[in-house]
């Protein structure tokens, strides 16, 4: 299985600016597939805009990326993204169920409506991440741990061989965190990769088989015995790459774009 | 015979014409109401998406940035030797510059660093500003021949007529097909536009479609409800239904109705009083409903959550009352326990000021509480005691097995300090549900059906000036 066919996700140079400032630069990065994948760095290290970048949610300044050998648009199926809980309204009208739903459109095609067998399926996934019994309720009538385990049942419905997940750790109770680790496994078992950003640096050898360490650039990335030292960990959130941050804020108000930064990233490869 | 009709309208009494609005059977009324109703079926269905879209704001940039479209379209038409005075010709025009100024907003956006509003509010006004200096100009220039501008400004349903019906028709027919063919597309663009994103979607697109149907909706809307007050009817009959349910299907359709009655009944009264502004009478009725939902809707409104929290309390009240009187009862327990039964003597007597001790509330409030649980046949208040009837020691032992069960799941699994539990336990058990009990009870390995129901998992009172515990309570003999 060492084809790149079988890669989930291969990212080259990856350069991302938001207004001019750079967020990450120069990401280079290899996903080993069944694998689960912890993404650790502190805020603002760039961890949900490379998530987005991958997606092509957010445009890219420079870089490649490539799922599963092609490009997204040709494996979009194959890839499902639980997004932070905060990026939705939940005041929204609609039902958990509804939301799962979701995840199945593409398959269900243009203009066609949702079917029992579709709402079938979501309540199946409703199951699975156990709050089966919510499934009609108006998605701000549930906790947050649901609302989050209703966006995860909303990824598996989608039944993808990589899943990128945003926080889905992010202020859930203690049961949720759990149900949520159990699924991660279950995924694992059946030979799915998922990459995940990750807070609590304690659990992380627990969770995960690899950990990507992010401050802007990747400071380190493998698998988690070897990669996640206290020496790489004060790498990544130390004072060393305040300096960094000094320059690009420097050079974005002398109003050099991305692109000047860019290149001097790049500089040495081409 | 322009004259004549004057007359005639002169002569009618007000009830004559009251008559003959409401049962339509004017040919011009008939036309008018059906129209305005199609268009606030209409502005209802697109309103709630754009509601939901967060683009609320959007409609009004574009109806007033029409203005000086009309205008100029006005002004242009007899150059390509069309009439001025179309309401095709007018409408393209009205198109054209409100999309300008749509255009415009996101450019300022995009390019500078003002924010959304700031670039709508001055977008907004300087196109309308500009509309209304045409619309001097014209005055000036082609006297009376300009007659009738204005009521794109205020809106005048009188001014409808059949080729506007229909036109009006067909946008509604188109907004009910859009959004009935691409609706759990457009659903998912308002919720999660990242999602659709990552699904395939091609959302620039799917956004496109929702905003020009806002755009024919609002041009046809232009003529009866006026560029200033259309905004509120795109807005308010969403905003109102979304009191009356949590479902984004009877969301959208109420809004259809609200939109439709109002405009139905605003139709009408302009019709009878016909030198109110039409837009105006549409708005106010709309805003009446609005009002209405906002008060008594079924899911959100503001009294139907304060009977829901009336009830809630009562329910609460109910339970520390019940709760009250079987903790003074197993307080006195050591003389009182029947051994046979290994159980409380359900029948011994609960002093009311001893029960009041227990809580923190007035008596008024106990007293009333009380006649509620009487009413119920839970107990029988006698005097100065009260005493549980056989229903009421069942229901009373029932709650506070709940009650310490959820109390011995905080302390042994959320780590609360047994102090503080009482006062968690009351906040939280009142949405404790059947099926969480048993898991609580397989949990805490207790069942109610064990025998006895638990003791407390903290001393009882500690909170209140201890009152002796022999003192407290009164047997009654059976």
């Amino acid at each position: 299985m060492n084809s790149p066919l079988a890669v989930p996700l291969c990212v080259t140079d990856l350069t991302v600016a938001y207004h001019r400032k750079p967020v990450i630069w120069d990401v280079e990065l290899e996903i080993t597939p069944g694998t689960l994948v912890g993404v650790v760095g502190p805020n603002g290290a760039g961890k949900s805009t490379l998530l987005k970048a991958c997606l092509g949610l957010v445009p890219l300044a420079s870089g490649r990326i490539r799922f599963f050998g092609g490009s997204y648009r040709d494996n979009r199926h194959r890839v499902g993204y639980v997004p932070q809980r905060e990026s939705v309204d939940w005041d929204f009208p609609v039902s958990a169920i509804e939301v799962v739903a979701m995840g199945m459109y593409r398959e269900i095609g243009w203009c066609r409506p949702v079917r029992q067998r579709h709402l079938d399926r979501a309540a199946e996934a409703l199951d699975r991440v156990g709050i089966g019994e919510f499934g009609d309720r108006q998605i701000s009538q549930l906790s947050g741990g649901q609302q989050q385990r209703t966006f995860l049942a909303r990824a598996l419905v989608q039944n993808a061989d990589l899943y990128l997940m945003d926080e889905p750790f992010a202020a859930v109770d203690a049961a949720t965190e759990q149900a949520i680790v159990e699924l991660l496994r279950q995924m694992k078992d059946q030979g799915k990769t998922a990459v995940v950003i990750h807070h609590d640096l304690q659990t992380v050898p627990d969770y995960f088989d690899h950990v990507i360490l992010l401050n802007m650039r990747v400071v380190a990335a493998g698998p988690t015995e070897e990669v996640f030292t206290q020496d790489n960990l004060q790498k990544t959130y130390g004072g060393r790459l305040t300096l960094l941050d000094q320059a690009t804020e420097a050079m974005r108000r002398r109003g050099l774009g991305s692109r000047a930064i860019g290149t001097t990233a790049e500089g040495p490869q081409t | 015979m322009i004259a004549s009709t004057v007359i005639e309208g002169g002569e009618a009494t007000l009830a004559e014409t009251i008559l003959r609005v409401v049962s339509l059977s004017d040919y011009n009324t008939r036309i008018v109401v059906l129209a305005t109703t199609m268009l606030g079926v209409a502005s209802g269905l697109i309103g709630s998406f754009m509601l939901l879209r967060k683009r609320a704001l959007m409609g009004d940039a574009l109806s007033h940035a029409a203005l000086p479209g009309i205008a100029l379209a006005f002004l242009i038409a007899p150059l390509f030797r069309l009439d001025g005075k179309s309401l095709g010709v007018l409408l393209f025009g009205a198109a054209a510059t409100g999309l300008m100024g749509m255009g415009a907003i996101l450019m300022i956006h995009r390019w500078t660093k003002i924010k959304e509003d700031a670039a709508m509010a001055m977008v907004l006004s300087v196109f309308f500003g500009a509309g209304l200096s045409l619309l001097g100009v014209i005055q000036k220039t082609t006297t009376g021949h300009a007659a009738g501008l204005e009521s794109f400004i205020f809106g005048k349903t009188a001014s409808i007529i059949a080729s506007d019906a229909w036109l009006i028709a067909a946008v509604a027919m188109i907004s009910i097909l859009t959004l009935g063919l691409l609706w759990k597309e457009l659903v998912l663009l308002c919720f999660d536009q990242p999602m659709a994103v990552t699904l395939g979607y091609p959302t620039l697109l799917l956004d496109a479609v929702l905003m020009a149907v806002v755009v024919l909706v609002t041009m046809v809307g232009l003529q009866a409800v006026g560029l200033v007050l259309i905004i509120a009817l795109l807005v308010i009959p969403a905003a109102a239904a979304r009191f009356w349910s949590s479902r984004m299907l009877t969301v959208t359709w109420i809004a259809a109705l609200l939109g439709a009655t109002s405009c139905l009944i605003g139709a009408q009264l302009s019709g009878i009083f016909p030198h109110l502004p039409s837009g105006a009478v549409i708005v106010l009725v709309a805003t009446f409903f609005f009002v209405l939902s906002l008060f008594f809707g079924g899911e959100n409104g503001l009294v139907t959550a304060m009977i829901r929290r009336s009830r809630l309390a009562r329910r609460l009240d109910r339970r520390h009352v019940l709760r009250g009187i079987y903790e003074c009862l197993e307080q006195g327990a050591p003389r009182r326990l029947d051994r046979e039964l290994a159980q409380y003597n359900p029948y011994a007597g609960v002093l009311l000021s001893d029960l009041q001790a227990t809580r923190s509330w007035s008596g008024r409030r106990m007293r009333r509480e009380l006649r509620h649980c009487e009413a119920e046949g839970l107990l029988e208040v006698e005097g100065q005691t009260v005493v549980l009837t056989a229903a009421g020691w069942a229901e009373a032992a029932r709650l506070t097995h709940e009650h310490r069960l959820w109390e011995l799941f905080l302390i042994s699994y959320a780590d609360v300090a047994p102090s503080k539990v009482d006062r968690d336990a009351d906040r939280i058990e009142h949405v404790l549900e059947p099926a969480m009990i048993a898991e609580l009870e397989r949990l805490l390995q207790k069942s109610e059906s064990d025998g006895a129901v638990m003791p407390s998992p903290h001393e009882i009172g500690a909170t209140l000036e201890p009152a002796g515990p022999s003192a407290t309570t009164v047997v009654e003999g059976h």
